[in-house]
């Protein structure tokens, strides 16, 4: 058994002059807080990577910088679904006895820490570097090609991905830390600026400068009772060339893990945290998942059905589309909303129920899968 | 094999398709390598792909990601179908559509060799 005790979230956009480490602390120092535990109660420390501070070890630099002196330590790395990965590892680590209290942290100064074309290249490289980054690809056309092969196969249209963006933008609107609080309609996210076809502007997350953390304990250190009941991976391929499908990834393997493990139906689940770099990866993920017949997540966001009072509601805080991307940081958003809502701090966000949980992240293009089931007893 | 030599392949510069094909389970993949990714049997063998094939997938990249190819933008990026069996990136030309029958040819972008589709009757 495993407790998530405390969480800590920076806001997500611009932090000039502050470094990946000024982020990761801060988030870090907010989650210990949360959790009722001092620096000398952290035993593990997990730490994602930062593009803005590639070092070797940063872990062990968080350690040296934070001030802590674990007793087990280190980095990972699967892109997008790093937090939950994390946040997996540090649940079985608690549940084998390995430590008491994981620290989990993530922060990156992405948009203010370096150029535009520098955070688009760098990403560009989960591309194969033999025989695709030399194409001029990008992340948005990865996920593209993605999109053109599943629209194609599903029916979906432009306007369908725009209710995506839009829903994540109403959500953003009541968060005090989301890097946008301007409302967006579908025509506009049709008429923003194209990137690679289908997508547009809007149809993708920004790049943020930010912060993330949480600990996870084996025993409970204070009110919190939101637990980690099951978790789940699935790895299919790295390059989208080499993809097995452009239309069934891994999400639904990694989310039947993580249902099995918890022992619950998708139809129990009651709040959904689901990654959304861009509109067609959240469409894929839900579609895939069964949170939304195929083709049908643009309606039932269209509908309400995602909002805050509907029948599921799902990113409340804006997600990476509309809270921002800062990289590792960016799901564990996902992780931290879902705590508010589940230990009924989420302000004005605050949904009636959201005693069970699913979280879902990917990383590469569609590559990586990571799905978690939180529940409260 | 000592077809190796004979293979020609762009990202080495050559103007050729080259895939890999399995002589034990018959697997065929892309991504050059000394075993086959299926079932492990090494050495594979080395093949020279016809070029043509069909389009899987289709962008149109607006957002080029340096100075270096902002001048060729937009560029349509693709997925090609191999007769032989495999999957490819490439470039091709921006009227094209998924389920086009294709041919490759090549081209230089920002100094180095790519290979790009074109439509051909059916």
């Amino acid at each position: 058994m495993s407790y998530l005790s405390g969480v800590g979230l920076t806001s997500f956009g611009k932090h000039p002059g502050r470094t990946t480490l000024d982020l990761m602390s801060a988030a870090a120092e907010t989650a210990l807080a949360d959790a009722h535990l001092e620096r000398r109660d952290v035993d593990g420390l997990l730490c994602g990577y930062s593009t803005t501070f590639p070092h070797l070890m940063l872990s062990t630099v968080f350690v040296e910088h934070f001030g802590l002196q674990p007793t087990y330590a280190h980095s990972v790395q699967v892109g997008g679904a790093t937090g939950f990965a994390m946040a997996m590892l540090a649940h079985h680590l608690v549940y084998s006895g390995a430590a008491r209290n994981v620290l989990v942290v993530a922060g990156e100064n992405r948009l203010t820490g370096q150029t535009r074309d520098a955070a688009v290249q760098t990403l560009a490289q989960v591309g194969h570097p033999a025989y695709e980054v030399p194409l001029g690809a990008t992340i948005p056309a990865y996920y593209a090609l993605v999109a053109s092969r599943y629209m194609h196969e599903h029916g979906t249209s432009e306007a369908d991905l725009a209710e995506l963006a839009v829903l994540m933008r109403r959500h953003a609107i009541t968060h005090p830390g989301a890097q946008f609080h301007e409302p967006i309609t579908v025509d506009q996210v049709l008429a923003s600026k194209p990137i690679a076809s289908p997508l547009k502007l809007l149809d993708c997350c920004p790049v943020s400068d930010g912060g993330a953390a949480f600990v996870v304990s084996r025993e409970p250190t204070n009110d919190f009772r939101v637990r980690i009941l099951g978790t789940g991976q699935a790895h299919t391929h790295q390059h989208v060339s080499a993809a097995p499908s452009l239309t069934e990834f891994g999400a639904k393997a990694s989310v039947e893990r993580a249902r099995e493990a918890a022992g619950i139906a998708l139809s129990d689940v009651r709040y959904a945290a689901i990654y959304d770099s861009f509109t067609i990866t959240l469409t894929i993920l839900l579609e895939e998942i069964g949170l939304a017949p195929r083709g049908e997540a643009g309606r039932r966001a269209r509908d309400g059905y995602f909002n805050r009072d509907g029948r599921l509601p799902l990113n409340t805080h804006g997600g990476l589309l509309s809270y921002g991307h800062c990289g590792c940081g960016g799901a564990m958003a996902h992780l931290v909303e879902t705590h508010h809502q589940m230990t009924g701090r989420a302000a004005a966000r605050q949904v009636k129920d959201a005693s069970l949980a699913l979280l879902h992240g990917d990383g590469g293009v569609l590559s990586s899968h990571v799905s978690l089931v939180l529940g409260t007893p | 094999m000592s077809e190796t030599t004979s293979v020609l392949d762009w990202t080495a510069g050559a103007e050729g398709i080259a895939y890999q094909s399995c002589p034990a389970c018959s697997n065929v993949w892309y991504f050059r390598r000394s075993f086959c990714p299926l079932c492990g049997s090494a050495p594979p063998d080395d093949r020279q792909a016809s070029g043509l094939g069909g389009v899987h997938a289709v962008t149109l990249v607006a957002r080029a990601p340096s100075d270096e190819l902002r001048s060729y933008a937009p560029y349509l990026i693709v997925l090609i179908d191999a007769d032989e069996g495999f999957r490819l990136m490439a470039h091709g030309n921006p009227s094209l559509k998924i389920g086009d029958r294709v041919r490759a040819g090549f081209t230089m972008l920002a100094g180095k060799l790519i290979p790009s589709f074109e439509k051909v009757e059916a």
